[in-house]
C-alpha cells in the first residue's frame, strides 16, 4: 500500500527543494502523488483530472512557490479544493412542510439500503420524529423480516405487506402512517441495477402512489469507478436529493463520494460508520476530505474529545495533575473521560489511514476498557491512592472482586507506570516551555 | 452460454464497448500519446487500479511502440492479449475431493452478494447430480437465516441452522457434521459479512474455518471470497486480509450483470494469485457461471470474443 499522501509528498517536497528553488514544474511533479492517491481512493478518473487542474492552477502560484512550507501550501489547496468540491457543509434532510414526509432508499443490490432505513428512522427519532419504516423490497429473500427485526430493536413502527407488489405496500403505508400518527415515512426499497428499465419504471409507479420528498441514494464507501455511472444513471430516472455513503467503518477511502458529488451536484446527507443502528452521522465534508487523501480524521477526533470531556472534570483533573503525582485515582478519572468519548474502537477509526496507528485498529476490544474499570473499583481507596501498597495478596483480591485475573491486574498496573512515566516528562515540558498544552488528550490505555 | 450474450447485451446498451470506444480514437486521428491517454482512461474505468494501469500500458507500448506504428485492430488485440494473461487459466470450479463431503466456506464483505451465491453453488452443485446441505453460519445479520432458508425452499435443499445469535462455529461444524452423516457430496457455509479491518470478526471466521475441520478432515476445502464487481481499489484490501486469514482459495465475482467489471479482480490475481473462478450475472440460480478469462476480457472490451480480431 502507500503511505498518508502527507508524507509522501513531504518526502517528494524535501526531494525537490535538494535542487535548489522550487518551481511550477516541481510542484506539478508533487501533484502526481496527488493524483495517484485520489485514483488510489477511488475517485473517478475523469472527476480526478478536472480536480487537478484547478488545484494547480492554485497551487503553481508565486505565494506557494516562496512559501517556507510549500508541501503544507499544497496540501491546503487540495484539501481545500476537495471540500468545496464535497460540499462546504453538511446539508440536513429537507422535511415536508405538511407531515408526512416521505424518504424513499434506493440502490445497488448490496449497498446497506435496509440497515440504513433503520438508521434514518432511529437518528430521526432522536430528533423527535415519529417514523414509520415501509419494507417495500419484496424481491430479497427476508427482507421484510430483515426490517421488521431492525425496527422491533428500535421501537419504530413498520409496514409490509407480505405478498404484494412495492407499488401496493408503498400504497398502504401512507394510511398506515396518518393511523399510528408517523410524520416521517421511510421506505426501503428494493435493490436494483440501474440498468434495469423496469425497475426504474416501478420506482417511478410506487412515487405515483407516495411522492417522495427526498430520494437518497445509498452507496457503498467501497465502489469503485462504476459510482458515477450508477448515480448519473439512477439521478435520471428519478430525481435524487442526494445519498447515504455506507460501510464507512471499513477503510476503503470512499473516492466514490467525490465522484458522484462531482457529477451529479447532489450533496451527501449521512454517512455510516457501523453495523450497530445508531452509528449513522449527519455528513462532514471535511472529514471525509480528510479521510480520501489518507490523511486521518484528527479534527473529529478532538471534537469528540471536546463534546465528551466535561469542562469542569477536566479542570479539576488537570489541576491535581498539577498538583501532585498522578495516582490511580486520576488513572480512574481519565478512563471514565476516554469512555465518554464511546466504543474506543470507533475513536481508532478517526485516526490517520496509514501511518503506524493503522496496526493497531481493529486490535482495540472495547471490553477491555470495561475490565479495566472493573479492576480499579474493586481497589480501595488507599490503594487507589498509594499503588504501591498493591501487593500480591491485594492483587489476588482485585482479580477475585472484579472478576478478572491476576495477570490482567498486573497488565494494568504496568499501563499505569508507563502512563505515569509520560505524565512526569509531559509535566517537565511544561516546566521548560510555558506554552506547552495544559492537558493532553487523554493517552489510551493499551495503545 | 446465452447468459454471456446477455451479460454483454448489457454492456452494449449501457454504453459503447470500449472496442468501439478505442477505434474511434484511433481513426479519429489522435495519436501517441493522446491515444495512450485515452486508452488509460477507460482502463481506469474498469477499476483495473493505478498499479495495474502502468503495467498494461507500459507493456502496451513495448508491443505496439508509441501508438507510432499499427492501426486500432493491432492496438485492440495486444490490448486484449496483455488483459488475458494477466489473468488465471480456467479451471473446473465443481471439482470436489475424492472423499465426500466436500466442505466449502462462503466469505466477504457485506452485501457481496454471499448467501445468495451459496444458494446458487447448491443449485449448480445439485443440477450435476450432487447431493448437498446449506449451512446458515451467519448468526449476526438479522433474518439471514430466514433468507437462506427461503432459498433452501426453493431450491429444495436442507438448511442447517441454530436460532440467530448462535456460535457461527458451531452451525458450521453442525453442517459439516450433517453433510458427512447424510453422505452428501457437499456442504456449502455461508458466514456472515464483515469489514476485513475488524481483527475481532475475522478472528471469529478463523474460528469456523478451523472448527469444520475437526468434523470433516481437510475441511475446508474451498474458502470462497465474493467480491462484488462494483467495489474498487478496496477488493485488494478486502483480498489480502481474508486470504491471510482464512486461505481464501477461489474468488467469485458477482454482479456483472451491471456495468462495474471488477478491475481489481486483476491486480488481485497479480498481487495475491487467488484466481477468480465464478462469476455472478444475475438474481436467479442459474445466474452463476465459471469464469473465462476469454468472455471476461470480450465482455469489458464489449467484443463478442478473440476471433474478431485474432
Ligand atoms: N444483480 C445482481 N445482484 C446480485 C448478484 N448476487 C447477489 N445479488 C443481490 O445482492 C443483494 C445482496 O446479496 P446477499 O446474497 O444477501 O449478500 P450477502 O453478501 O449475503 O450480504 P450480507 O450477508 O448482508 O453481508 C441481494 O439483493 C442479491 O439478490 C449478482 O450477481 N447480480
Ligand atoms: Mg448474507
Amino acid at each position: 500500500m502507500f503511505e498518508a499522501l502527507t508524507e509522501k509528498l513531504q518526502a517528494t517536497f524535501r526531494r525537490l527543494r535538494s535542487r535548489g528553488r522550487l518551481t511550477e514544474a516541481d510542484v506539478r511533479e508533487a501533484l502526481r502523488d496527488v493524483r495517484m492517491a485520489l485514483l488510489e481512493a477511488d475517485v473517478n478518473f475523469k472527476v480526478v483530472k478536472d480536480f487537478l487542474a484547478r488545484v494547480e492552477a492554485r497551487a503553481v502560484g508565486q505565494e506557494v512557490l516562496a512559501s517556507l512550507t510549500p508541501e503544507q501550501e499544497v496540501i491546503r489547496a487540495v484539501r481545500d479544493e476537495l471540500i468545496a468540491l464535497l460540499g462546504e457543509r453538511p446539508e440536513r434532510l429537507k422535511l415536508a412542510a405538511t407531515p408526512p414526509t416521505v424518504i424513499y432508499l434506493v440502490g445497488l443490490q448490496g449497498s446497506g439500503k435496509t440497515t440504513t432505513a433503520a438508521k434514518v428512522a432511529r437518528w430521526l427519532v432522536n430528533q423527535g420524529h415519529r417514523p414509520l419504516l415501509v419494507a417495500a423490497d419484496v424481491t430479497r429473500p427476508a427482507a421484510v423480516d430483515q426490517l421488521q427485526r431492525l425496527a422491533q430493536t428500535i421501537g419504530v413502527a413498520v409496514w409490509s405487506q407480505p405478498e404484494s407488489p412495492a407499488v401496493e405496500v408503498v400504497r398502504g403505508a401512507y394510511q398506515r402512517s396518518r393511523q399510528v400518527a408517523a410524520d416521517v415515512i421511510v421506505v426501503d426499497t428494493a435493490g436494483r441495477l440501474h440498468i434495469d428499465p423496469a425497475l426504474m419504471e416501478e420506482l417511478r409507479r410506487m412515487e405515483a402512489v407516495l411522492p417522495a420528498h427526498e430520494r437518497l441514494l445509498v452507496v457503498d464507501a467501497m465502489t469503485g469507478q462504476d459510482a458515477v455511472r450508477v448515480a448519473e444513471t439512477f439521478a435520471q430516472a428519478v430525481p435524487l436529493t442526494g445519498f447515504v455513503l455506507t460501510k464507512l467503518d471499513g477503510d476503503a477511502r470512499g473516492g466514490a463520494a467525490l465522484s458522484i458529488r462531482a457529477v451529479t451536484g447532489l450533496p451527501v446527507k449521512f454517512m455510516a460508520t457501523g453495523e450497530k443502528l445508531d452509528a449513522l452521522e449527519v455528513f462532514q465534508p471535511d472529514r471525509l476530505a480528510s479521510r480520501i487523501l489518507g490523511m486521518g480524521d484528527v479534527l473529529s477526533l478532538i471534537e469528540r474529545a471536546e463534546a465528551a470531556l466535561d469542562r469542569q472534570d477536566s479542570e479539576r483533573l488537570a489541576q491535581r495533575l498539577d498538583a501532585g503525582d498522578f495516582t490511580l485515582e486520576e488513572f480512574k478519572a481519565l478512563i471514565a473521560q476516554v469512555k465518554r468519548m464511546g466504543p474506543l474502537s470507533k475513536l481508532v477509526d478517526l485516526l490517520p489511514q496509514m501511518g503506524p496507528l493503522q496496526k493497531v485498529k481493529g486490535q482495540i476490544d472495547d471490553r477491555s476498557l470495561v475490565r479495566v474499570e472493573a479492576i480499579l473499583n474493586s481497589m480501595t481507596r488507599a490503594e487507589l491512592r498509594r499503588p504501591d501498597i498493591i501487593n500480591g495478596s491485594r492483587r489476588r483480591r482485585i482479580a477475585l472482586g472484579s472478576g478478572t485475573t491476576v495477570q490482567e491486574v498486573n497488565r494494568l498496573l504496568r499501563q499505569y507506570e508507563e502512563m505515569r512515566k509520560l505524565m512526569r516528562q509531559w509535566k517537565g515540558m511544561k516546566k521548560r516551555n510555558a506554552k506547552a498544552p495544559r492537558f493532553p488528550l487523554p493517552p489510551f490505555p493499551n495503545l | 452460454m446465452a447468459l454471456w450474450d446477455r451479460l454483454r447485451e448489457g454492456l452494449r446498451r449501457t454504453r459503447q464497448g470500449l472496442g468501439d470506444r478505442i477505434r474511434t480514437l484511433w481513426t479519429g486521428g489522435k495519436e501517441g500519446a493522446a491515444l495512450f491517454d485515452d486508452l488509460e482512461a477507460v482502463l481506469y474505468e474498469a477499476d483495473l487500479g493505478p498499479q495495474l494501469v502502468e503495467a498494461v500500458l507500459s507493456e502496451l507500448r513495448r508491443t505496439v511502440g508509441g501508438g507510432a506504428r499499427g492501426g486500432a485492430d493491432e492496438v485492440l488485440q495486444a490490448v486484449y492479449q496483455i488483459l488475458v494473461a494477466h489473468l488465471p487459466s480456467p479451471r473446473d470450479p465443481w471439482r470436489l475431493p475424492p472423499t465426500p463431503p466436500a466442505v466449502w466456506l462462503v466469505v466477504g464483505v457485506n452485501g457481496t452478494g454471499k448467501t445468495t451465491t451459496a444458494a446458487k453453488m447448491a443449485y449448480a452443485l445439485r443440477q450435476q447430480g450432487r447431493t448437498v446441505c446449506l449451512g446458515a453460519a451467519d448468526t449476526f445479520r438479522a433474518a439471514a437465516v430466514e433468507q437462506l432458508e427461503v432459498w433452501g425452499q426453493r431450491l429444495g435443499v436442507e438448511v442447517i441452522r441454530q436460532g440467530s445469535g448462535a456460535d457461527p462455529a458451531a452451525v458450521a461444524f453442525d453442517t459439516a457434521q450433517a453433510a458427512a452423516a447424510r453422505g452428501l457430496h457437499a456442504a456449502i457455509i455461508d458466514t456472515a459479512g464483515r469489514l476485513h479491518n475488524k481483527a475481532q470478526l475475522m478472528e471469529e471466521l478463523k474460528k469456523v474455518a478451523r472448527v469444520v475441520g475437526k468434523a470433516v478432515a481437510g475441511a475446508p476445502h474451498r474458502v470462497w471470497l465474493v467480491l462484488d464487481a462494483t467495489t474498487g481499489q478496496n477488493g485488494l484490501a478486502q483480498a489480502r486480509v481474508f486470504t491471510e486469514a482464512v486461505a481464501v482459495d477461489g474468488i467469485v465475482l458477482t454482479k456483472l450483470d451491471g456495468t462495474a467489471k471488477g478491475g481489481v479482480a486483476l491486480a488481485i490475481y497479480e498481487t495475491l494469485g487467488v484466481p477468480v473462478e465464478l462469476v455472478g450475472v444475475g438474481e436467479g440460480p442459474e445466474d452463476l457461471l465459471p469464469f473465462d478469462p476469454d468472455r471476461y476480457v470480450a465482455a469489458i472490451l464489449g467484443r463478442s470474443g478473440p476471433g474478431e480480431w485474432v
